[in-house]
């Protein structure tokens, strides 16, 4: 998942009244005076990109939505969060999920003039999963063929002294340029989620420039092939991007001009917004939403989407305490989620009662038994599990809005349960994610996710299976895991969804974890600015702004 | 005179390594590992963290790691960020806006608090200087945020005055309401030592004297009164104007500037020492110099200090 990195209020705070697709547009949807876009120019907030801008080495938001639009990939999310269609894909076959004939649309061209080739692709991933090079989204590409050859483990963890030893292999085995238009993915494994993957900043294609020069060279001045392409960086300050006029891939920009400013504060961009200095902030600040300031502040200019992105709270199951699911389920059932939506996010975040986010294709809406409130039951269960010894700390870092949720949390399983329950502030992220990564957590602490890719998989396989990526709290159970694999080894992604609600069903008996509410996202807009609408993540969908 | 400046530049040198070491080890010794927040909660690839941490020398010892940084530094070299940001770029582009903000602050506060000062020293007890302490008072009772917030919602959103934030030419009329943000409780300070400076020596026998010989009462303020009363008056300013820089984060924060204050806080929240300490340092610098200039003034305001 992409990480917001703004310094006042990390996380988003979302809204979600409706919880039907994402993408909403605004209220004014007669669309905008011609002539007034064609030479129209915007302002839009930001944040400042941690790293220089290449694709498969940014992972957080800053950065990634201006990759998001200066790029184009092989297939492209809508923005109500259905199914991915193919945008440079020409077709994606596959008769067995496990080799992918890849054929690209002719004559598509990069910002510098050149022409994107199935090579741009096969280059691009082969530099991201080639080890030493260090990208930060390395793991994507693990799925094909020949990554462990590519990609070594340190064998003895970060902290140890040995470095990971150097790769066999340059390349991917698994990838395989037939033509110019046409190449050849084969996976390790039969995975039918592959083609859906293809849409995350990953997997985008690189021009021959990205390797004449380093990666940070080429990512103050990155060349994309999306509808928009950079104009000029200038850190701290602002980036401003123009209308790439040979874009000739679905929608062209209506609009010419976008500044991005950068600001640290969102206050400050808010105040900005409403004196009409800036045309669109993507999350309002924390401090508008009581009382739906924001709403009377903005009007009909004020836009309340939903994101696939959800709050959770994790149980460490390395720890004896937390080992018998009757308890985990106790504690789970004792939380009234409505009360903490409603009385703590003034109804802005709907509350949890599904495993996966519901805005996910292959979610399944109210799967989630262990999400009712039921205080009755909780505590039979907890008597059943023989009580529950000593204190039980909820931690979550203290540098973002995380605080009042937490404690509404720890004080509805107080009072349920006459557990000793208490929410702990640890002071950053960095020192929070640091104790998660290393297994030291001794009671329950919050997590969340948001989706990279919109399928239930990417709710599954990183969260709830053994060894997966952020299934930090160590839970395994070798039937979810062996439905987990069925499942991503289904020849049709209809199929893969069947196997995953039954992985599911058994993830609901288990309670690995808490799921807590459902996030939104309260954006908002200038007068200027007649029709837009935000992309199945909540970012803005550059294309269809209208003046 | 010259031996003394040589003495004071000297003395230089053991605080700025004192310094230098002492910021280097807080930000070290800061929990958590710098790549544990980096990449969400997802946590960094393996392979990323150790190019980093090579690269970095993040594994050396700190007297090894501080070592080799202030070598680099000695050669002009100030490093660069984890994201591949020469540091020297950053400094070179934020100091000079914190610095401008600072500047303004500290002419506004100079202005009102002199002002103030000097008007209430000479008319004790009277309407003006009830009020002046009053809304002294109030100012150094407001923090900084408050008095910058209120500002910019009337100001800004509500009448349309002025542009919520500071464009990135910082011109300066833009500054002149983040500059009175930022040096409002400063200028509150100043105009009480300012009167209680005056109201001292508004009694003193060189002022009675002046008096006497039938000068002009603009003559006997503005030449031997003020001139003599200026001592604590530019001491405080002189200090401040490096407190104004380091302190100017909440301001920079509210108004948009892009300044220092949050190139600190991102590099001390990422744990990247070389970053936080090339920004101090140069603020050390400012400092120490600062101080070396209040110290000769002294000397220009009052013809007994003279300096061996």
């Amino acid at each position: 998942m992409r990480v917001s990195k703004r310094a006042s209020g990390a996380l988003a705070v979302g809204a979600a009244l409706a919880l039907v697709a994402s993408g909403c547009s605004s209220g004014n949807d007669d669309g905008g005076d011609a002539s007034a876009s064609k030479d129209g120019a915007i302002v839009i907030d930001g944040t400042q990109p941690e790293n220089p801008l290449v694709p498969a080495n940014t992972t957080e938001t800053g950065g990634g939505k201006i990759i998001d639009w200066v790029w184009s990939g092989l297939v492209e999310y809508p923005n109500n969060g259905g199914a991915p269609q193919n945008l440079l894909a020409e077709s994606i076959e596959t008769s067995d999920s496990k080799v992918f004939k890849i054929k690209i649309k002719q004559n598509t061209k990069f910002h510098d003039g050149t022409t994107v080739k199935a090579e741009s692709f096969v280059k691009a991933w082969n530099w991201a999963a080639y080890g030493p090079n260090g990208a930060q989204n390395a793991s994507f590409f693990s799925d094909i063929q020949g990554f462990a050859d590519t990609y070594t483990e340190d064998p003895d963890g970060p902290d140890g002294p040995k470095k990971p030893e150097e790769p066999k292999a340059k390349e991917l085995s698994g990838l395989k340029v037939i033509d110019d238009w046409n190449f050849e993915v084969t996976l390790s494994a039969p995975t039918a989620v592959f083609p859906t993957k293809l849409g995350y900043s990953a997997f985008m294609p690189l021009p021959d420039a990205f390797f004449a020069t380093t990666p940070a060279e080429f990512g103050k001045k990155p060349i994309g092939n999306g509808p928009v392409k950079l104009v000029s960086w200038q850190d701290d300050v602002e980036l401003k991007l123009t209308r790439f006029d040979d874009y000739s891939l679905r929608d062209k920009m209506k609009i010419k001009d976008v500044t991005v400013k950068i600001y640290q504060d969102d206050t400050a961009a808010y105040n900005d917004l409403l004196a009409g200095n800036l045309d669109f902030q993507q999350q309002v600040p924390v401090s508008s939403l009581a009382g739906d300031k924001w709403k009377t502040d903005l009007g009909e200019r004020a836009i309340q989407t939903t994101i696939p992105s959800s709050g959770i709270i994790a149980f460490p199951i390395y720890d004896k305490r937390f080992q018998n699911k009757d308890l985990r389920r106790a504690i789970s059932l004792s939380i009234n989620r409505q009360e903490v939506t409603d009385k703590i996010f003034f109804g802005n975040r709907k509350p949890a009662d599904s495993w996966a986010n519901p805005l996910t294709p292959g979610a399944e809406p109210g799967n989630c038994t262990a999400c009712k409130f039921d205080p009755t039951e909780a505590k039979r269960l907890l008597q059943q599990a023989g009580g529950f010894q000593g204190k039980l700390t909820l931690s979550y870092n203290a540098d973002a809005s995380h605080k009042e949720w937490m404690e509404a949390v720890a004080q509805q399983i107080k009072t349920n349960l006459n557990i000793d329950a208490v929410a702990v502030g640890v002071p950053t992220f960095a020192v929070f994610r640091a104790n998660i990564n290393s297994y030291k957590m001794t009671g329950m602490y919050r997590a969340g996710w948001q989706q990279d890719y919109p399928d239930v998989e990417n709710w599954i396989n990183p969260l709830y299976v053994t060894g997966g990526s952020s299934n930090d709290g160590k839970y395994s159970n070798p039937q979810v895991d062996a439905l987990a694999k069925e499942a991503s080894a289904a020849p049709s992604l209809e199929e893969a969804h069947k196997k995953f609600a039954e992985a599911v069903k058994l993830i609901d008996q288990d309670v690995p974890t808490v799921p807590i509410y459902f996030s939104g996202e309260q954006s908002g807009h200038s007068e200027k600015i007649k029709k837009i609408e935000l992309t199945n993540v909540g970012e803005l969908d550059i294309t269809s702004v209208e003046l | 005179m010259g031996r003394y400046l040589v003495r004071r530049l000297l003395q230089l040198v053991p605080v700025f390594i004192g310094t230098t070491f002492l910021i280097y080890w807080l930000v070290w010794s800061v929990p958590g590992d710098p790549f544990a927040g980096k990449c969400g909660d997802r946590g960094c690839p393996p392979n990323y963290r150790a190019m980093m941490t090579e690269k970095y020398h993040l594994d050396d010892s700190i007297w090894v790691q501080y070592a080799s940084y202030m070598k680099n530094l000695f050669q002009g070299d100030f490093g660069i960020t984890f994201g591949g940001r020469e540091i020297s770029d950053i400094i070179a582009t934020s100091y000079p806006n914190t610095l401008k903000l600072a500047v303004v602050a500290l002419a506004i506060e100079a202005i009102i608090g002199l002002g103030a000062g000097v008007l209430t020293g000479l008319r004790r007890n009277g309407f003006l200087d009830n009020l002046v302490l009053v809304s002294s008072l109030f100012l150094i009772a407001l923090p900084v945020f408050v008095i910058g917030f209120v500002l910019q919602w009337f100001l800004g959103v509500k009448w349309g005055i002025i542009t919520p934030t500071v464009s990135n030419e910082m011109r300066f009329s833009e500054l002149i309401v983040p500059g009175f943000v930022l040096g409002s409780a400063s200028s509150a300070y100043i105009a009480r030592v300012a009167r209680t400076s005056i109201a001292e020596n508004r009694r003193a026998d060189y002022v009675r004297t002046a008096i006497a010989k039938g000068l002009p009462m603009r003559r006997v303020v503005g030449v031997h009164l003020l001139r003599n009363s200026l001592i604590p008056v530019v001491t405080l300013l002189g200090t401040d104007l490096g407190a104004l820089m380091g302190g100017a984060i909440i301001t920079e924060g509210i108004f948009g500037i892009n300044g220092i204050g949050r190139q600190v806080l991102r590099a001390i929240v990422t744990k990247e020492s070389a970053t936080v300490v090339g920004i101090v340092v140069v603020l050390v610098l400012v400092y120490l110099i600062m101080n070396l200039l209040v110290d000769l003034l002294y000397a220009a305001l009052d013809p007994r200090i003279r300096y061996e």
